[in-house]
Parts: structure tokens; sequence; C-alpha cells
């Protein structure tokens, strides 16, 4: 079903605080369905914070947030209803240890979709076939590679059929040589059109599929661009600075 | 193959046992403790014990060890406390019944594990209701004050154990509730019944419950120690699997919330699953802490197999000098065996679902 919402996301003016601390000042950013962004910046600039309260894991105090046209408030049935359309992958991966990786991907279906168990078992293996480890199903989380963790994962999250996917730095915990195994997949997802957000350092990554690129620092999004425009061209100091200390070695 | 073997022990004990002057020491320290307990103790309890007789004659000889046909005498009491003997087989077939469910239950081999546990948790308990109080189907009636021995102390620690559980459960997640009214509550509940001494609770029940309660409205004396004793083991619970929860990384909650589940399947689908196998070794720790405190039943009036024995210590007919402590070496072995046994299969259960997680099923 296609969404009558002209924006996948619009995030009008949002801050939120922890304590006394702003982690996001007044944040506003449109995202179209299909549309790629790549968020970057230093640590602590709020680009996780910012992605997390799409599907409402950090609640935002003020402004508004409207996911496929459901407004995000603590209206408990909106945020089911926008979680079961958002998917999300961590830094952390985030497996359920305790069950096998083809019950990883099945639960959510099977209990929030209520498909029949037949039908999320075939899907699921359909996916796991598509990040490439079909034959790791019913092996658990702890027996595989972080790479392979991280594929699980996004499995995991396609298998609701989302309409928008978040990645939450999905790279970051990652040993250097599994980086490229976790990308080819995201390069392929957004080759398929998936509307996607990217919290990430790989630049490459951005250079390669991103629509725009969003650059924050201190709670702001300080510039967004295309990325040839934002790479040749960066506007702000703040993002010259933070793109020769990332590129420059 | 022998020589090869011997020469292994040889160098296995010099390396474990006698690696240094300090080692040495220690291990002929430990052998020294281990003779001079062991010996005695088997001396008394199975070499100079007396086996067969049936009067206290047998055991006045001034040499004899422990007095075994004492508890051969009293076996009957011990195993059914002062139930009536013509309605013994009902008791007996309480026994059977409940071995084999959880025989069943134990044994991984088996099917169909959960209808199994349905029945032991639903019908069993209407079963034994029936069978040992009596009053319908032509059964006699057995007053609860006569239920006694074994089993008054496996049926208190059975209710215990079943109930504590779910309950403890419970009150752990409310005391993490977001609601701060549910949260208040299992608070105050926890603090309040686990800071009151077992003994206070089972004197409330006994006796202090029926002057607060209105005339005529009033349970079973043994119900109410039930209800108390499952109370005070609910509040325990409750800490052990509170620590299994606290045990969850944030992110496990995260990932499954962002897939859509609602608070009960991420609670019972992914935080208690993980939670409780964490706390497995806490959780037979108040089963056999509870198991043992069944005893304190006595207090208020109950025999149970530790009530049962104590009141045969008095027995004139059996009164010799190593009655009283051939009881309570006998008691204390019964117990022993269930705890043992408790924790036993609690390692089992730990084993298998450590190779379940690394994929070896």
């Amino acid at each position: 079903m296609m969404s009558d919402s002209p924006h996948a996301v619009e995030i009008r003016k949002i801050s939120k605080f922890f304590g006394g601390f702003q982690a996001l000042k007044s944040v506003s950013l449109t995202v179209d369905h299909g549309e790629r962004i790549v968020i970057c910046g230093p640590s602590g600039s709020g680009k996780s914070t910012l992605i997390r309260c799409v599907n409402r894991l950090e609640e935002h105090e003020e402004g508004e947030i409207i996911v496929d046209g459901v407004a995000l408030t603590s209206n408990l049935s909106h945020i089911e209803e926008v979680r079961r359309e958002v998917g999300m992958v961590f830094q952390q991966f985030n497996l359920f240890p305790h069950l096998t990786v083809l019950e990883n991907c099945t639960l959510a279906p099977i209990w929030v979709r209520r498909v029949p168990k037949a039908e999320a078992t075939s899907r699921a293996m359909a996916l796991l076939e598509r990040v490439k480890i079909p034959d790791q199903a019913n092996k658990y989380p702890g027996q595989l590679s972080g790479g392979q963790q991280q594929r699980v994962a996004i499995a995991r999250a396609l298998a609701m059929n989302p309409k928008i996917m978040l990645f939450d730095e999905p790279t970051s915990a990652l040993d250097p040589e599994m980086i490229a195994e976790v990308l080819d997949v995201m390069v392929e997802l957004a080759t398929d059109g998936m509307t996607m957000l990217v919290v990430t350092h790989e630049m490459g990554f951005a250079r390669k599929v991103a629509d725009r690129v969003v650059f924050m620092d201190a709670g702001e999004i300080v510039e967004a661009a295309p990325p040839e425009e934002f790479f040749a061209n960066p506007k702000s100091e703040r993002t010259k600075l933070f793109l020769s200390q990332i590129l420059g070695h | 193959m022998s020589a090869l073997t011997s020469l292994n022990g040889v160098r296995w004990i010099r390396e474990n046992l006698f690696s240094s002057f300090g080692n040495t020491a220690l291990t002929l320290f430990g052998l020294a403790v281990v003779w001079l307990v062991l010996v005695p103790a088997i001396d008394w309890a199975l070499v100079r014990a007396v086996w067969s007789g049936d009067s206290r004659e047998v055991c006045l000889d001034p040499a004899a060890g422990a007095c075994w046909p004492y508890i051969e005498a009293r076996l009957g009491q011990i195993v059914y406390g002062f139930y009536d003997k013509a309605a013994r087989w009902r008791v007996d077939i309480v026994f059977v019944l409940g071995a084999i469910g959880i025989a069943w239950l134990m044994l991984p081999r088996l099917p169909s594990k959960w209808l199994v546990a349905a029945l032991l948790l639903t019908v069993y308990p209407i079963i034994v209701f029936v069978l040992l109080s009596g009053g319908i189907f032509g059964l006699d009636v057995v007053p609860t004050s006569r239920w006694g021995g074994l089993l008054l102390t496996l049926l208190v620690a059975a209710t215990g154990i079943v109930t504590s559980l779910p309950i403890g459960i419970a009150l752990a997640l409310a005391r993490q509730s977001d609601l701060p009214v549910i949260k208040w509550m299992a608070i105050a509940f926890i603090e309040i019944v686990r800071g009151v001494p077992l003994i206070t609770l089972l004197f409330m029940a006994s006796n202090l419950l029926p002057l607060f309660l209105p005339d005529g409205m009033t349970a079973d004396k043994l119900v109410r120690a039930l209800v108390a004793f499952s109370l005070f083991s609910s509040a325990y619970m409750a800490e052990v699997v509170r620590g299994g929860l606290q045990a969850i990384p944030r992110g496990q909650t995260e990932a499954a919330h962002a897939l859509g589940l609602g608070y009960w399947t991420v609670t019972g689908l992914i935080v208690l699953p993980q939670a409780l196998r964490l706390v497995i070794p806490g959780i037979v720790n108040t089963f056999i802490g509870l198991f043992k405190d069944t005893t304190l039943i006595s207090i208020i009036g109950f025999f149970d197999l530790l009530g049962v024995i104590q009141s045969g210590n008095a027995d004139p007919d059996w009164a010799t000098p190593n009655t009283a402590f051939t009881g309570y070496i006998f008691v204390g072995a019964v117990f022993w065996a269930f705890c043992f046994g408790l924790s036993r299969y609690a390692g089992a259960v730990e084993t298998r679902l450590a190779h379940a997680d690394r994929g070896q099923k």
C-alpha cells in the first residue's frame, strides 16, 4: 500500500533534553519517500538521538514528528503504528541471543503482524538469502561474526516490511574486514528504493547512495546537501573541519 | 596401561596436593579433618548401629550407635503424620501421581511437556485436595490437623514453589513499572514481607488473622499457613527475578520495541526468558531455602517431617541415648536428599540451556 502522505518523515523544530543538556536544538528535516539520507557529525552532535526520535525510542519535548502521515505523540497506538512501519538497525546489533537467527527474523511478523508461522519462516529465509547468510538460519547469534550478526539484524528489520529504515552507526562496532559485507547489503537496499536514514561515518557509502548528506553538530543541523556538493563545497567552517578530520588521513 | 595410569595418578597427586610446603600442609590438614569427622560418623551410623529389633531394648547397649529400628517403627508417622491409617492409600496415590508428573517433566526425552505441566498445575491440585481432605465421593473427611510428616512437608514446599515463582515474577515486573501506584505497592509488599521473620507471618496467619476477619469467615489454618509461606517466598523470589531483569541490556528492549512489539510480548518473549535463565541459581536457592523453612510450620502446631520426629523423640517407648540423634540425622538426610536433588536438577537445566545457546540442542 502506497501512502498518501506527502513525505516519509517530517521533523519540525524538535528539541530534546537529557536533564539540563539539550541534545537537539529545534531541528527540522523533511525526508521524501524513497529518499536516502546520510547523517554525520562528531560524537555527541545529536545524530543518533535524532533518528531515535523517529521511532520514539527517544521522546522529543518540543516540535513535532510526522512519520508517514502519523504524528508521534504519547499516543501508544500511534507509536506502535509507526514502529511497525519503521525498521531500525543498531550499532550493537541487539539480536535476541536466546533465539535462533530464523526466530529473530520471524518473531515480530508472527506476533505483531499475525503472519502465519510457515509464511513468516519462508519470508525470513528469503531475506536471509538476500543478506547472504541462509545457511546460518538455525544458529544462535552468539555463534556468528559481527558482520553476520549485523546482516541478520537488517534481515530482522526487513521482515516487518518497513517503509522506512533507520541505521544507527551500523558499522561502528564491526572489525574493518566486516564493514564491506554490511555496506554491500545496505547499498543493495538503497538501490531497491528503500527510504533510509543512516547515521554513519562511512563517507564512501554516503557518496555512493545518499541523496542528501546532513551534517550535525552540537544538536543542530549545520548543513544538508547532495553528496557531490557536500564533499566538494562544504559551506560551513564546522563542516570543513569535520570533513578534514575524517577524510584527512 | 595400568603402569601408565598409576604413574599419571602419582604425578597428579604430586602436582595438585603436594606441590609446595603450604599445599602439603593443607592436604594433610584436610585429610586429618576428614579422618576425625568421617570415621566416627560412619562408625556410629553404620558400624556400631543397631539395624533390627522391635523395642528400645535393642538400642540400650552402651556401645551401640544409631538406633535405626526406631525410624522403622516410626516410618508410618514420618511419611503420613497422623493421617488415618485406613486412608493412607489416598496419600500414596497423591505421591505416585506427583512423582510421575515431575519425572515426566524432568526427563528431556518425554513428549507433551506443556500438557503435563498444565495438568500438574490445574487438575493435580484438585485431585490432591479431594483425595487428602475427603468429604465427597464417599471418602472420609481427614482434617488438615492430622496431615503431617513428609506429606505435609512436601505439600507446603510444593505449594510455595509453584506459587512463589509466578507471584515473584509479577512483583518484580510491578516493581519496575512506570506506573507509580503499581510500583510503590510492589515495593511496599516486598519490603514489608521480607523485613518480617517468617515465624511472625506464620503466627499472624494462624492466630491473628482469625481475629481480624468477620465471624464465620475463616479459612483452614493450613491454608492460611500456605498463604503465608507463598507470600514470604514470593517477596524473596521477586528480588531474585529483579536481579535478572536488570541484567538484560537496554538494547534488547529497544530492539524489540523498534520492531513494534508491545510491553507484554517484549516482557514475555524477550526479557523474561533471558532474565530467568540468568537467575536459575538464585531461584533454586530460594526454593531450597523455602523447602527447609517448611519446618517452621511445626511452631504453629503442625507435625511436619521434623515435628513428627521431635514428638517421636519424646516417646518413652523408644527412649535410648541415641534416639533423638538418630531421628535428627535421618530427617537431615531426607532434607539433604531433596535439596541436593533440586540443586543437581537445576545444574542440569543450566547446562542444557547453555548448550542450546551454543546451538548444540
